[in-house]
């Protein structure tokens, strides 16, 4: 399988001094969806954040890798550039800035040339339509007014346009009706490639129906208890984190008492 | 996302080199009764404007430094030069200019911005306007864009009728000071119905150093007609202080539309007091757009006298204070006629340092019946040594009105800057990005081309780099 795209070695983050991740390892490699499946407060989203290099969320050990190379103390701009790409639960808005000059500029940065014109904007039409997306929006300021749906949508439309190695997609279900799930899906499952490797965040099993993961992490307290293959994702959904978390707990403290 | 202390990096003013002094006449520096007449005298101007001159110096004399705004306790009007002519006579193609000082236009952009998408241009270097151009067509219709002083020897009834009834000398201080020893600017006068769809611009130079720049503009859209003037200036980085304190009086007659946009660039050594009022009557339009990028200290606060029914007034501000800079600007907007409207917008963006302040004035006079006013200030603190304060003024007399009030100071937020960084731009550009965007509803209103050199001084004011 090569070497993982993304690999994850012991990673602990804490956020203004609070430990949230107590040693995560993870392992992408290319062609792979990963779903992170876990409770509300496991640290799902501060993984995600963690990853992209946000400068509250501070590693205190371990180490993220991309293509093989660390970048564990590397700022979010020189992450993007190598490759990682983080759809945000939360995108933030940017008024003023159109999501077309974002997204022009962005892939100027990325690709570290400025991409022709036409080809730019074929592409951006291109994935516009596959997303359902009135090409209008491009003209609209980034977030700023969009409906949470329309947030979501415009999160995966970048990832698409920008076509990185890695994508990290922090719940970009949660908050979409069953039609604008669909979309979504399709347009992730578009952009999955043999190339490329996704890290699917997410609190419900629902995305798992459209988009397959071939390997499910959940993940309590900091750490992952769990990875296994999609069986893992309709476990929970069968018992609830708590079925689960009891399990794990149970399994731990047998081990503990050998 | 690191921020470091303020450092003053005047390497990133691209405006700031100057040429060799080869006056025909520099007053020495000092305000005097003779320095005043010696002015006059140079011009051979008519007794009145003289007279005018003369009283304007005894208010100015009079009149107390102004202490409620920003702090002007360092200028020594002892060391300013009053005037300084740069020619004896000025050119109405650049070859008639001299060699050097249009070298200097030429490095600010003028000559190539006039071929591309002027209809007439003016350009004054120190005391004097050394340049001026006017489409024929233009000219055909009636249209008169020249100097004041020529307007003074040309078209002395058009300039008596107007001259100081907007801001008299008495304002107050420096718009005394102005009126006693003003030279250059431009006179615009658009007879009725006229549109000049494309700008008229002036660009305003100050090369000595102690040097005072006194241009007075006076622009006059007659009923119906349509006008955009757009003006700049840059100045020589020095050690020592130098003085801008322009009038400009803008009168729209009825129906017309008078668009008057700035784009202040000096370097940081210069006070920059300035004067600016419009008087709208019935159905009139005016439009200040008013972008201040450099100086030391700027004290501006561009206002409209709505004196005529269903009369509009639109002012759009924008301030950036980096280092070393306080930009005390605003707008003022006077209710006196009904159904009058008006909205003062102000952006202000502060950095390094630096200090923005927003001063507004709305008022509503009793019988201006269904008045609508809106005002928004927004202010970006980019970082924990700048600072940001607002002073609004609101005095409604009237009870039929609209008014909607909203000011709102925002610090860069790290979540932004953390989003378009994740985008792989940056930390700087994505600052720029932020930025821009926070002035886009400013910039959307500039031709293209100022547009573009808008974003780009931005750019420039935020990248710290020297060169």
């Amino acid at each position: 399988m090569g070497i993982p795209l993304l690999q994850v070695e012991g990673l602990r983050v804490a956020v203004e001094g609070k430990e949230i991740l107590r040693g995560v390892d993870l392992a992408l490699y290319p062609g792979q969806v990963h779903a992170l499946m876990g409770p509300n407060g496991s640290g799902k989203s501060t993984l995600a954040y963690a990853l992209m290099g946000h400068p509250k969320y501070r590693v205190t050990g371990g180490r993220i890798l991309l293509k093989g190379e660390e970048i564990t103390t590397a700022t979010p701009d020189e992450r993007a550039r190598k490759g990682l790409f983080l759809a945000f639960q939360y995108p933030v808005a940017i008024p003023g800035v159109s999501m077309l000059n974002l997204l022009r500029t962005a892939a100027k940065a990325i690709q570290g040339q400025e991409a022709p014109a036409v080809q730019l904007r074929r592409r951006l039409r291109q994935q516009a339509s596959l997303l359902q997306m009135d090409e209008a929006f491009l003209q609209r300021y980034v977030n700023d007014g969009f409906s949470g749906g329309e947030k979501k949508r415009a999160e995966v439309f970048q990832m698409t346009v920008l076509q990185p190695a890695v994508a990290v997609l922090d719940e970009t279900d949660s908050g979409l009706d069953i039609d604008a799930l669909r979309v979504v899906a399709g347009a992730i499952n578009a952009f999955a490639s043999p190339t490329n490797a996704i890290l699917l965040i997410t609190h419900y099993q629902r995305i798992l129906r459209y988009v397959r993961p071939h390997v499910v992490h959940v993940l309590v307290d900091g750490r992952i208890v769990r990875s296994g293959g999609p069986e893992v994702a309709e476990d929970l959904e069968a018992r609830g984190y708590q079925g689960v978390l009891e399990e794990v707990r149970r399994q731990e403290s047998m081990k503990g008492g050998e | 996302m690191t921020t470091t202390r303020p450092q003053i990096d005047l390497g990133t003013y691209k405006y700031g080199f100057r040429d060799e002094e080869r006056y025909v006449y520099k007053a020495k520096p000092g305000l005097s009764r003779r320095v005043v007449e010696e002015i006059s005298d140079i011009k051979g101007e008519p007794q009145w404007m003289r007279e005018f001159r003369l009283r304007a110096l005894e208010i100015f004399l009079q009149k107390p430094m102004p202490t409620w705004g920003a702090d002007l306790s360092a200028i020594d009007f002892n060391q300013i030069h009053y005037y300084v002519k740069p020619v004896e006579r000025q050119g109405h193609t650049w070859d008639e200019v001299p060699e050097y000082i249009k070298r200097t236009f030429e490095r600010l952009g003028i000559p190539e911005a006039e071929r591309k998408f002027l209809a007439g241009v003016g350009a004054q270097y120190e005391s004097e306007v050394v340049y001026h151009s006017l489409r024929e067509d233009l000219k055909k219709k009636g249209v008169i864009f020249v100097d004041t002083d020529t307007a003074v020897r040309e078209y002395p009834d058009l300039v008596r009728r107007f001259f100081g009834t907007v801001i008299p000398p008495a304002d107050n201080k420096f718009a005394a000071l102005n009126s006693a020893v003003w030279s250059g600017g431009s006179f615009i006068y658009v007879p009725p119905g006229v549109r000049v769809e494309i700008p008229l611009q002036a660009y305003f130079r100050i090369n000595a150093e102690a040097m005072g720049q006194f241009e007075r503009t006076l622009i006059i859209a007659d009923e119906g007609s349509f006008v955009h003037y757009v003006e700049g200036c840059t100045a020589p980085v020095y050690s020592r202080d130098s003085l801008h304190s322009a009038v400009v009086e803008l009168v729209a007659m009825r129906g017309a539309r008078l668009r008057y946009t700035t784009i202040q660039n000096w370097s940081l050594n210069v006070y920059n007091l300035v004067t600016k009022r419009a008087v709208a009557y019935e159905e009139a339009v005016v439009e200040w757009i008013d972008a201040n990028l450099g100086s030391k200290v700027t004290m501006k606060y561009p206002s409209v006298f709505l004196m005529g029914k269903g009369a509009r007034g639109d002012i759009l501000s924008v301030a950036f204070a980096n280092t070393g800079q306080h930009q005390d600007a605003g707008g003022k907007a006077i209710h006196a006629a009904p159904y009058t409207s008006s909205t003062i917008i102000s952006k202000s963006i502060s950095k390094g340092g630096g200090r923005t302040s927003y001063r507004g004035l709305l008022k509503i006079y009793e019988g201006a019946k269904g008045a609508k006013s809106m005002v928004r200030c927004d202010a970006l603190i980019l970082d924990p040594f700048s600072r940001s304060d607002t002073y609004p003024s609101i005095e409604v007399e009237e009870e039929d009105v609209s008014i909607g009030h909203e000011a709102v100071v925002a610090k860069i937020s790290e979540e932004q800057l953390f989003y378009l960084m994740s985008r792989g731009l940056p930390e700087t550009e994505a600052m720029a990005m932020v930025v821009n965007g926070f002035i886009e509803p400013f910039v959307k209103t500039l031709p293209m081309e100022y547009a573009v050199e808008m974003n780009r001084l931005i750019e420039l004011q935020l990248s710290g780099a020297v060169g």
